[in-house]
């Protein structure tokens, strides 16, 4: 097990800066140097690599990353819902509510245990609505289900809670008696957020929650997570691969490649001044609407195979600037040296304030949109 | 009289993506009604026309249940017109019987939203592509094929051709399971080519990518691409002229560039509002407040008046007795809106000024 070892030397080195700025008292979830490896029978797949994160009462964190970055398995690893073959080989999660005595760190806790934590602080929004409820049962009882399972209420109490569940999410309270099939995306993402927002939780994650919508409904539901947010105080870890809804929804954000984070930022600053070159390709590679087109260079070539990754850089193989020292550099986050903002942390310690954007996304060929 | 006030006479737009190239394809006035049952009937695509022309992009635009998907189905010949005409190269098209239906599908082919399930997981890329190759282009020899296969899979850059072409589908990722279902398409030589959503169900640095080699495609083979995507932002860069649905009728049809920058319609209005915008420092998903408070238009497509009326906010009397036809706007801009005065002044006030002397792209 490798990543163990190589996980001793970077625990003191942690960096600091995220809490520097967030200001406002302790995280509510910390991430500390967690690493998740899938067991396979061609090798272990790195798939989360010594990654911090951090998440505030009240603050948004956008989780960024293609496919198979790890976006999904950091999340999930948190809250210890992966299943063999995967196994958390390093780190700590260390969970702070406003209800529990005191911090509670996930990874040492039993399972019975962390039946009390899962959903009643910690709660999901899971990527497919369409899937993620049961088809065969109405909504009333699905929500019936979680609030039963995690609060002790009586049985008006439970219905009540429910259908004011619907209230807040603005679903006429006849739906109760639906069945997910008689209620559109929209509507059925809506009642997995009811869900999720069931038991009052101070953690919500979710996993791509928006991402079979248009648009239209999408800033709809967002606007109402933002809203019911400022108003029940919760935080939320939001995983898409859509860098600019992101930029646009959260207080910061985590960019991941092959596992590991690679910057970490305000939202602003990511916009503006990303450092990695492999933000910039995210950035770079979704059309905007307004403001004036620019050419689009996307980021040639595919992931890396997370089995055996050579050591240094895993995005060097894809980059304009690979140098012959980033095969060496250890993926440590570290300050942006051009950014008055000591949380803007990057993996990449070869981009240079002053280099061109030109050299970074020089596309071989003029993109649909130059013609 | 201002440009949307003329009269109710249906707009006769030039279309931007005329200029790229020979008409290929004629959708004149397309309705499909589906019956629901007890005599109810759901009008999903409502006098829809539109021409696609060689080597240009026409984008369709709209959120999900608009009909955009019906109209490419419908000019696929898999739906069954209720009333319309669909010409090809000027012919009427006809797609009954078997061998009018095949040679119809030489020209006219069609790219899934979803390659995870376009695919079928027992066979190989070279099963994929070989059906196509045969069916539309008989007498080929084992080598002739061969050569075949590895050109067309080349076309759409999945290189070294042999290997992927012994690849199952569970071997490849969903931009290359895409490419693979771009290149069936190719196989069969079309000069048109339907693309339902054929990016978004990848990630956002891998759409480009393939955006880039159906844009390639268009150029090298003069394809006539009908691009439908809900991703309005898209179809800025990627189409000539857009058509914005909304309920089964086209609701605003313009340049792509003009009409995204410059929306005359409520509903695009809104659609282009709605698009993440990294740089609304202002926005209200940053700051909290309410959302539009959208009830769900369920049966929007059985409104009297207006389709778009009950959740527009210039609505008056006339929007939701009468329903606007697409009035012109500029000679290449059209907008289905009684009010286009006061949703879109600037834009009718340009296109009184410009007059005659307005570039119709």
């Amino acid at each position: 097990m490798t990543a163990t070892s190589d996980m001793q030397t970077t625990t003191a080195a942690a960096p600091t800066g995220d809490r520097a700025t967030s200001g406002g008292g302790e995280p509510v979830l910390e991430i500390k140097d967690f690493s998740v490896v899938y067991r396979t029978g061609g090798g272990d797949v790195h798939a989360v690599e010594k990654v911090d994160l951090a998440l505030h009462p009240g603050e948004v964190v956008g989780l960024a990353g293609e496919s198979g970055s790890g976006k999904s398995t950091l999340a999930y690893g948190a809250c210890r819902l992966l299943r063999p073959p995967a196994l958390i080989t390093g780190g700590s999660v260390v969970y702070r509510g406003r209800r529990l005595s005191g911090p509670v760190e996930i990874l040492g806790r039993h399972p019975e245990e962390l039946r009390e934590l899962r959903w009643r602080e910690i709660a999901i929004v899971f990527q497919s609505a369409m899937n993620a409820l049961n088809p065969v049962l109405r909504v009333r009882d699905q929500l019936l289900d979680v609030v039963e399972a995690h609060l002790d209420l009586s049985k008006d109490e439970a219905a009540e809670r429910i259908a004011s569940l619907l209230d807040l999410v603005s679903i006429p309270r006849a739906r109760l008696k639906s069945y997910p099939h008689e209620l559109s995306g929209g509507m059925r993402q809506r009642v997995m957020i009811a869900m999720a927002l069931a038991t009052d939780p101070e953690v919500v994650i979710m996993d791509e929650p928006t991402t079979a919508l248009d648009v239209v409904v999408q800033r709809d539901i967002l606007a109402q997570i933002v809203e019911l947010k400022d108003e029940l105080g919760f935080a939320v870890l939001f995983i898409t691969h859509d860098l600019s809804l992101l930029l646009e929804l959260a207080n910061r954000v985590a960019v991941m490649y092959a596992g590991r984070l690679v910057e970490t930022g305000t939202s602003d600053e990511m916009h503006h001044e990303a450092a990695h070159p492999y933000t910039k390709g995210l950035l770079n590679s979704f059309p905007s609407l307004r403001g004036p087109r620019r050419d689009l260079a996307g980021i040639p070539g595919s992931p890396p195979d997370l089995r055996g990754l050579p050591p240094g850089c895993p995005f060097l193989t894809r980059c304009a600037y690979g140098a012959e020292a980033c095969s060496r550099v250890d993926m440590r986050l570290s300050p942006v040296s051009s950014s008055p903002d000591p949380a803007h942390v990057t993996a990449c310690p070869f981009v240079l304030p002053a280099t061109p954007e030109k050299t970074l996304a020089s596309p071989s060929e003029p993109p649909a949109g130059a013609r | 009289m201002s440009a949307a006030g003329a009269g109710v006479t249906p707009a006769v737009v030039d279309s931007p993506a005329a200029s790229r190239g020979p008409l290929a394809m004629e959708a004149i006035s397309l309705c499909k009604d589906f019956r629901l049952g007890r005599g109810s009937v759901l009008s999903a695509v409502k006098d829809v026309s539109f021409n696609l022309y060689r080597s240009a992009v026409v984008a369709l635009v709209g959120e999900s249940g608009s009909g955009k998907s019906t109209v490419a189905k419908l000019l696929a010949g898999q739906e069954r017109l209720t009333s319309g005409t669909i010409r090809l190269d000027g012919h009427e098209v006809d797609v009954k019987g078997r061998h009018a239906f095949r040679r119809y599908k030489s020209e006219v082919q069609y790219v899934f939203q979803d390659p995870f399930s376009s695919l079928n997981p027992v066979h190989t890329v070279r099963y994929h592509l070989t059906r196509p190759v045969r069916l539309h282009q008989p007498h080929k020899t084992a080598a002739e094929l061969d050569r075949e296969l590895v050109r067309v899979i080349e076309q759409v850059r999945l290189t070294p051709a042999q290997q992927f072409l012994a690849k199952y589908p569970h071997e490849l990722s969903g931009g290359q399971r895409q490419r693979v279902a771009v290149a069936r398409a190719l196989a069969a030589g079309p000069s048109v080519l339907l693309a339902d959503e054929p990016v978004s169900m990848l990630d956002v640095s891998i759409r480009l990518e393939l955006l880039n080699v159906l844009d390639t495609l268009r150029k090298d083979f003069q394809l006539a691409l009908l691009y439908i995507t809900h991703d309005i932002a898209s179809a800025r860069y990627f189409a000539d002229e857009v058509l914005v649905m909304y309920a089964g009728s086209v609701v605003e049809r313009g340049p792509a560039e003009e009409l995204t920058q410059a929306p005359a319609h409520p509903y695009t209005q809104l659609l282009v509002s709605s698009s993440p915008d990294p740089d609304d420092l202002g926005s209200m998903l940053r700051h909290g407040g309410k959302g539009s408070t959208r009830q769900v238009g369920e049966s929007a497509a059985m409104l009297q008046g207006c389709r778009f009326h009950p959740r527009c906010p210039f609505a008056e009397e006339r929007c939701r007795r009468e329903s606007p036809p697409l009035l012109a706007v500029s000679p290449s801009r059209a907008a289905a809106c009684w009010r286009l005065d006061v949703t879109a002044p600037a834009v009718v006030a340009r296109a009184r000024e410009g007059g005659e002397g307005e570039t119709t792209s």
